[in-house]
């Protein structure tokens, strides 16, 4: 692109969502001015938020391109002073870290704006999903997510994908903490007002986790900001403290914050780290803090699951990364034992779960919680393959669920129901769909040569001399993990054809658009994880050169 | 007599620093004097409207004029400083609004608004004189004013119950508590002979060291401070004195409760401010001077200890309102817990946390008032079910709320946040200071408050946004174009506040109480 250079593109790659945004909001003032129609006013919405997010995600392949995977320091950097009265800043920058989660932001962010439009459906499975206008509102049968109040989806579709580019950008403790923020609004509403029978309490539930979380963030924010050295704005102004999250990291690992004062008798870095760690974790969401996630999975719009999924859960293990790794190592190593049992819990414990279920959707949120267990079992680990594999696992799991998501979109459109056991024999029908979701199930459940193997292979290897026995537990689930998805296959797609289903028309273009490339990812990654691994490993290696688990 | 001249003098030469609030006395009377006339023009309320805004258009031409350094007025019974300026300019403004508001309204009937504006301009005067007074006579009469003017105005609705309630109970609360506030200000009198909080703090400083008989002393400074703080606590309506609030802003009119609910409450904080300030805080060390446990108390504690139960119970009552302007009374109780907390840091960036935090409060709370008069009008009712389908009926509204809710809430990136911030900051700060250990089970009860208020604000944008109006297809509101420019005004003033902070500075400058 001519106009990314190394300086912006991370900006650009941020701020597109929000343009675009911006002109949704222009274009609703002139159509009330100008008396556009509402049909034209939601095509136009619907361009412009696929125009903007795919220069969002073009701008984020452009970074990736221009990010040398040789330096473990931060690159692309862009850094001047935001509010001085604060002593804040915009700075944005990426290490391996990031990148990697800029480049899955971008992507499952563009694909979930093309699973957003009712475009290239197919007049069958259009006329199934209720996607033609006829003009009524019926609060009994609502109409289709992708044809209500479309701006007002759109522009919020376009927030979220600016916070949550932000998030991984930022290098500004405050600038962190407003993006982070920033994703909750738009959530909520996107469950609230587009979702499914229960969305307002699954809305609710997921901004009250999350606030509550981010509270005991704000806490520990603020403590880090005090507690730090003195350091200087970016225009070389001497300041007493410092939200620089390059700098804090340099000052935690020289003990800056192991040394601070304690707090009532208790440590100040491990008092940061919990309240961090607490918020981050109901986040990824990690046992006993997961109870929104399958409540807001169930309730969501698929392209909402498909970001829930791939993105949202992802900054939990970011964060963690980001802050409570670098930070706070004293506390980091001391809390690692927790963190893998934790680990543990939500790999044996959420794949038990999905066992039990019968809704296809519930079944793959619960898997999302017993696959985010894998990346704390490994980073618990401190080892390099361990912490590569556990950021490999958001790659991949960041790849694998969305796709399953947009598979379970594809058959609730269909049947309006997600209930497992009332498919039967849809392989007849549905035979590409069928494939697609072999493909998504066998990439989740770790077969080898597709992506999730690569990363459960890592993580096992990495974890097991240091947490042995909790390995040999976590890894005896993966048998459950087979058994659930195989048992689920079986129901669904073996044996008779339900004639309920007959005459189901296949994937149609826009489910094609959105499954394809996340499939083709999965089978590439599978044989050559390095692609990933190549970005990622220096910046890790070096972030955790220096610890070891208690 | 030869002593009596330069008295007379001081009185006189202050004159010339007392030019905004002689502008809202003589603005006061020119107002019912204005009122007499006209009585059956259709543009009386024009006229009224645009005498009580040539007033405070006056006054703030005279404030800004007004040079802000530090000076005793009138021997002593008022100081102008920055601080009061700053808190004057947040009046100006709450009362700028509430007669914008009031002009548009239904509230006020022509025949009577030309009182209204007359007396709210009395209460401005008053809450000018309340963040300047450094003389306990001067701090009680100037409460007093905006007391006694409230009443009136909350019982503005003849014949309405619930404002004759309202005012009832806001006249014995506040006789209550203005009593008990002026019995202990007798006994500081007694302890120090001097009414001038300046000259008080030296003296109470040498009260703790030589009093006489010094267990009595203490107890007599003890009692006193605390029936002085009852009197505040009731202005700003910290628990326990909150009780008056929901049931005053209920019954009161709608634009008059916007202006309770940030110009009084502001006073109030200004003159909390002042009074710890300066008569606790001698000059040797005003950092920590209150701090020293005076008469063996551990005040900024005891300030934290009504802070955290303010905010708390604020919030856990508000979680079951469904008339919307007693939950907004709830909020705003809430709120002044909060705010407390940037009094018991007891440091000058407590004092600029809550200078910061009353500013982005008038903001946002009379814009979330607007709303609530732009629905009454409408559907005539406060009640939460009438919002249901607001998204609809009116979008700019509704959106416009949801804006000022989530700032309420203390959400970034509005301005909500950068009071929270630096309330919390201010805390934090506190926090390694000798025995101060507390102050951060306080910020962690600060915060917890924040996730449970997210749960009624965002209740009130469920009822917006997703839930089903209680008829198939309600109207769409039409609201008055006033309303609505000062609805877009005010949320973009909260999206702006909060991502750029030109006030903080502003604030950083007024932070210096006047301490003789």
């Amino acid at each position: 692109m001519f106009f990314f250079n190394e300086g912006n593109v991370l900006s650009w790659a941020t701020f597109f969502p929000l343009v675009g945004a911006t002109a949704i909001v222009v274009l609703l003032a002139v159509k009330y001015l100008a008396n556009l129609s509402k049909r034209a006013m939601d095509e136009a919405s619907r361009w412009i938020a696929l125009v903007t997010s795919g220069l969002s995600f073009a701008a984020a392949i452009a970074a990736w391109t221009m990010f040398d995977s040789g330096k473990a320091t931060v690159q692309l950097e862009q850094h001047f002073v935001w509010i001085r009265a604060f002593n804040i800043e915009y700075y944005v920058g990426v290490d391996g870290l990031s990148i990697s989660m800029v480049l899955l932001s971008g992507l499952i962010s563009f694909v979930a704006t093309i699973a957003s439009m009712p475009w290239w459906s197919g007049t069958k499975a259009a006329e199934m999903a209720g996607m033609h206008d006829d003009g009524h509102d019926d609060p009994h049968h609502p109409k289709h997510f992708s044809i209500r109040m479309v701006p007002g989806y759109m522009v919020m579709l376009l927030l979220l994908q600016t916070g949550m580019m932000g998030t991984f950008v930022a290098l500004d403790m405050f600038l962190f903490y407003v993006f982070w923020e920033v994703m909750l609004l738009p959530m909520y509403f996107l469950i609230g007002i587009w979702g499914g029978p229960r969305k307002e309490y699954a809305a609710i539930k997921f901004f009250l986790y999350t606030l509550a979380g981010s509270v005991l963030m704000l806490l520990a924010i603020i403590g880090l900001y005090y507690n730090s050295a003195p350091f200087a704005l970016v225009d070389g102004t001497a300041t007493a403290h410092t939200f620089n999250l390059v700098e804090l990291a340099r000052q935690g690992q020289a003990g800056q914050f192991g040394r601070a004062g304690a707090i009532l008798g208790f440590d100040f870095g491990k008092l940061a780290f919990v309240c961090l760690f607490i918020g981050f974790a109901i986040k990824i969401p990690m046992f006993p803090f997961h109870t929104w996630l399958p409540d807001a999975h169930v309730e969501a719009p698929t392209p909402i699951s498909v970001i829930l999924a791939g993105v949202l859960l992802k900054m939990g293990i970011y964060g963690i990364l980001r802050f409570n790794y670098p930070i706070l190592p004293e506390a980091t190593e001391w809390a690692a034992g927790a963190l893998a049992v934790f680990g543990v819990i939500n790999i044996v414990y959420a794949a038990f779960v999905c066992l039990g279920q019968t809704d296809l959707k519930k079944l793959i949120a619960y898997s999302s919680v017993s696959h985010m267990g894998f990346s704390l079992l490994g980073m618990a680990a401190m080892t390099p393959a361990g912490i590569s594999g556990a950021v490999l696992n958001l790659f991949t799991h960041g790849i694998i669920s969305p796709m399953l998501f947009l598979i379970v979109g594809v058959i609730y459109d269909r049947a309006h129901h997600r209930d497992i056991g009332k498919f039967g024999g849809l392989a007849q029908e549905l035979p590409e769909y069928s494939a697609m979701m072999g493909l998504a199930f066998f990439a989740s459940l770790g077969l080898p040569g597709l992506a999730g193997f690569i990363s459960e292979f890592m993580v096992f290897s990495g974890a097991f001399p240091v947490f042995t026995t909790y390995t040999i537990i976590s890894a005896m689930s993966v048998i459950i993990t087979a058994a659930y998805y195989l048992w689920a296959i079986h129901r669904m797609f073996l044996g008779k054809l339900n004639p309920a289903y007959k005459g189901y028309p296949d994937l149609n273009w826009r489910e094609r658009l959105s499954l394809y490339p996340l499939g083709a990812l999965a089978i590439v990654l599978g044989f050559y994880p390095q692609a990933i691994l190549g970005v990622i490993n220096t910046t890790l290696h070096a972030l955790i050169q220096n610890l070891r688990p208690l | 007599m030869e002593s009596f001249i330069p008295l007379v003098q001081d009185n006189l030469d202050s004159v010339l620093w007392f030019q905004p609030e002689m502008a809202l006395t003589f603005g006061t009377l020119l107002l019912f004097v204005i009122d007499l006339f006209w009585r059956k023009s259709p543009a009386r309320v024009a006229y009224l409207t645009t005498g009580a805004a040539a007033v405070l258009g006056l006054t703030a031409v005279l404030l800004a004029r007004q040079p802000s350094d530090a000076t005793p007025l009138f021997n002593s019974l008022l100081a102008n400083d920055a601080f009061a300026n700053f808190f004057k300019w947040i009046f100006l403004g709450a009362g700028g609004l509430t007669i914008f508001v009031a002009a548009q309204g239904k509230d006020f009937p022509p025949s009577r608004i030309g009182q209204f504006y007359a007396l709210l301009m009395a209460i401005v005067l008053g809450m000018f004189m309340m963040a300047s007074a450094i003389d306990l006579i001067m701090i009680y009469l100037s409460l007093e004013l905006v007391s006694v003017v409230s009443y009136v105005l909350a019982g503005y609705r003849k014949g309405d119950r619930k404002a004759a309630e309202g005012s009832l109970k806001y006249v014995i609360y506040g006789g209550v508590a203005s009593g008990v506030m002026l019995f202990g200000m007798s006994y500081l009198y007694g302890l120090t002979g001097t009414t001038n909080i300046v000259e008080m703090a030296a003296r109470v400083e040498a009260l703790q060291t030589t009093g006489a008989s010094l267990a009595a002393t203490k107890i007599a400074l003890v009692v006193a401070i605390v029936f002085v703080t009852a009197g505040i606590g009731y202005k700003v309506a910290a628990v326990p004195w909150h009780m008056w609030c929901p049931d005053v802003y209920e019954g009161a009119p709608t634009p008059f409760t916007a202006f309770l609910s940030v110009g009084p409450k502001a006073a109030g904080f200004a003159l909390a401010l002042r009074f710890f300030h300066s008569a606790f805080a001698g000059p040797p060390a005003p950092e920590t001077g209150f701090a020293e446990a005076l008469g063996g108390i551990p005040w900024p504690a005891v300030i934290g200890v009504v802070a955290a139960v303010t905010m708390t119970l604020g919030n856990l009552t508000a979680l079951g309102q469904t008339n919307l302007k007693r939950l907004l009374a709830y909020s705003s109780i809430a709120h002044a817990g909060y705010t407390l907390m940037g009094v018991s840091a007891m440091s000058d960036l407590g004092t600029k946390a809550v200078m910061i935090y009353m500013l982005v409060y008038l903001v946002m709370n009379v814009g979330a008032f607007v709303v609530v008069i732009l629905v009454a009008e409408a559907t005539g009712s406060e009640s939460i079910l009438d919002y249901k389908g607001l998204a609809r009926r009116h979008p700019v509204a509704a959106i416009a709320f949801t804006i000022f809710l989530f700032s309420l809430t203390g959400l970034p990136p509005f301005a909500g946040f950068v009071g929270k911030w630096y309330l919390f900051y201010a805390v934090w700060e506190r926090v390694y200071t000798p025995g101060g250990g507390w102050y951060a089970v306080l910020l962690l009860i600060g915060a917890l408050n924040t996730a449970i208020s997210l749960y009624y604000y965002v209740r009130i944008v469920r009822a917006m946004f997703i839930d089903e109006p209680n008829v198939a297809h309600p109207p769409a509101i039409t609201a008055r174009a006033g309303y609505e420019i000062l609805l877009g005004l005010s949320s973009a003033a909260t999206i702006v506040f909060g991502l750029w902070w030109p006030y903080v500075d502003w604030a950083q400058a007024s932070v210096r109480i006047f301490r003789g």
